[in-house]
């Protein structure tokens, strides 16, 4: 079955975010898949983020930044990395395939890179299937769901 | 006495300690009895579905009903408690936030019903029989609840008024909750009974910095009592866990386990920990950063031990992109509504 995945992508502000204006700037091809959502460090992407993404349907998930050494905050895509591989041994438990979800270290000056990596992804993505929205999911699992769902958890 | 309130209590999905909570109010149990009739009790009194479907609706003040959702009579019972309740509190973790039970969501009906009837080591199920919604027997058909693919919290199933989250709600919390009501001060509707920060803020152990150099579970060395047991590499949930319990877990020398749920403003708990548990590691080696996390095992259960079925993600997929439910099974479930 071919589909056009879709892609959240989150890019820190000052690597990654700067390599797709800069993959834009330079005229590559590369797939328009990809949704780019600018977040001032890698650092600051909460694992609920991609969580939340993949819950919404998002068939894959892009987190890059800064090269190790280079982040303008010190050590927040350290943070991304080490979050990263726990919430890559966390998805499979959801039975969500770990290769949906990957982090890249993309410097400024790295437009290709960028636009490789994004036409790499889409084409791992069109070999699985597409993801559904957790609540259309869940919707489904015994028909008792729709409009009728409740909250968010522990009364919010 | 004509104006005592009338109170329901109701177990679900659960494994009966909520009960044992209420009792564990002790004497103040007499002043509950003192307050209020209890027309539906279980484990305690003697009243059947069929009194309670009797009665006029609206005619309990306060349905407590705990444990998740995880059959058709389960949730058959709560809206005949809802319809039949001015207020409805969700008690215990399970009914708040889907509970233990609830990590039964990490797997399907099949999994759940291969490994029950069949794979267990004391299981001896040679023709492989499995419970059936219907069985026809000469005699007339046998019915049982239909086993839903999912464990749901009980806000999933029917409007709840309020929560009262823990493994069980403690003695002070459910004393607490039966005072606002008979007093009429009840909270603004919806509230969780139960601290608005986490348990890091109201545990007294001493804090430095957050750097740890391997995990441990919590029967392979002896923490010390004075200090933050996540900075001695324990999985301690206390960062992502929502206050008001006394910290009486850590206050025994054991890690906070989560049962009170994700604290105001957290909507995944398991990702809120997640995050914490990562960041805590001690290296900016890649190799080094990889066998640490590699100590962290089963982290879906570390992370959303109480609240699986309150996860984003909701529920566990089949063939990663699949939906869990097959046609036959779609079927059964028609002829369950
Ligand atoms: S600023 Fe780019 S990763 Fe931190």
């Amino acid at each position: 079955m071919s589909f056009e995945p879709k892609i959240a992508g989150f890019l820190c502000n000052w690597c990654a975010y700067t390599a797709a204006d800069l993959a834009g700037i330079s005229r590559l091809k590369y797939p328009d898949n990809i949704r780019i959502i600018r977040v001032m460090c890698t650092g600051r992407i909460e694992p609920s983020f991609v969580l939340k993404a993949f819950a919404s349907g998002a068939d894959g998930v892009l987190v890059a930044g800064c090269h190790p050494g280079g982040c303008h905050y010190q050590e927040g895509n350290y943070k991304a990395y080490k979050r990263t591989l726990l919430l890559k041994r966390l998805l499979p438990q959801f039975g969500i395939a770990a290769e949906r979800f990957r982090m890249e270290f993309i410097a400024s000056s790295e437009g290709e890179k960028f636009a490789a990596v994004v036409g790499e992804m889409v084409a791992k993505l069109k070999t699985l299937e597409p993801l559904q929205t957790a609540s259309d999911r869940l919707a489904e699992l015994d028909g008792m769901f729709g409009e009728a769902e409740g909250g968010t958890g522990g009364g919010r | 006495m004509a104006d005592k309130l009338k109170f329901a209590f109701y177990w679900n999905a659960s494994c009966g300690g909520c009960e044992i909570a209420v009792l564990d109010i002790h004497e103040k149990i007499l002043d509950v009895a003192a307050l209020a009739d209890i027309l539906l009790w279980p484990v305690a009194v003697d009243f059947k579905k069929h009194h309670i479907r009797d009665l006029p609706d609206k005619h309990i003040d306060v349905s407590f009903i705990n444990g998740g959702t995880r059959t058709s009579e389960q949730r058959e019972m709560a809206e005949l408690l809802r319809r039949k309740s001015k207020v409805v509190v969700a008690f215990g973790a399970c009914a708040s936030l889907g509970g233990i039970p609830s990590l039964a969501n990490f797997h399907n009906r099949e999994e759940i019903f291969q490994r029950a009837y069949i794979e267990t080591p004391s299981t001896d199920n040679p023709k492989g029989i499995f419970p059936q919604v219907k069985t026809a027997l000469p005699e007339g058909d046998l019915e049982l609840p239909l086993f839903f693919n999912h464990v749901y919290r009980l806000d999933q199933v029917i409007a709840v008024d309020y929560y009262l989250p823990g493994c069980p709600p403690t003695p002070d919390m459910i004393a607490a909750a039966v005072t606002a009501i008979a007093g009429n001060s009840l909270p603004p509707a919806g509230a969780v009974f139960g601290g608005p920060s986490t348990v890091c803020d109201s545990c007294k152990r001493v804090k430095q910095e957050k750097k740890v150099k391997g995990f441990h579970r919590i029967h392979e060395i002896i923490p010390d009592p004075e200090r933050c047991l996540l900075e001695q590499g324990i999985i301690c949930a206390g960062s992502a866990t929502r206050d008001g319990c006394g910290t009486l877990c850590l206050n025994a020398n054991m890690p906070c386990r989560g049962c009170f749920g994700p604290p105001d403003g957290v909507a995944d708990q398991g990702a809120k920990l997640l995050s914490v548990l990562s960041t805590v590691v001690d290296s900016n080696d890649f190799g080094e950063i990889e066998k640490l996390i590699d100590q962290i095992a089963d982290p879906a259960g570390y992370l959303y031990r109480f609240a699986a079925a309150s996860s984003l993600l909701k529920h566990k997929l089949t063939g990663d992109g699949k939906s869990t439910v097959q046609a036959a099974e779609r079927s059964q479930l028609e002829v369950a509504k």
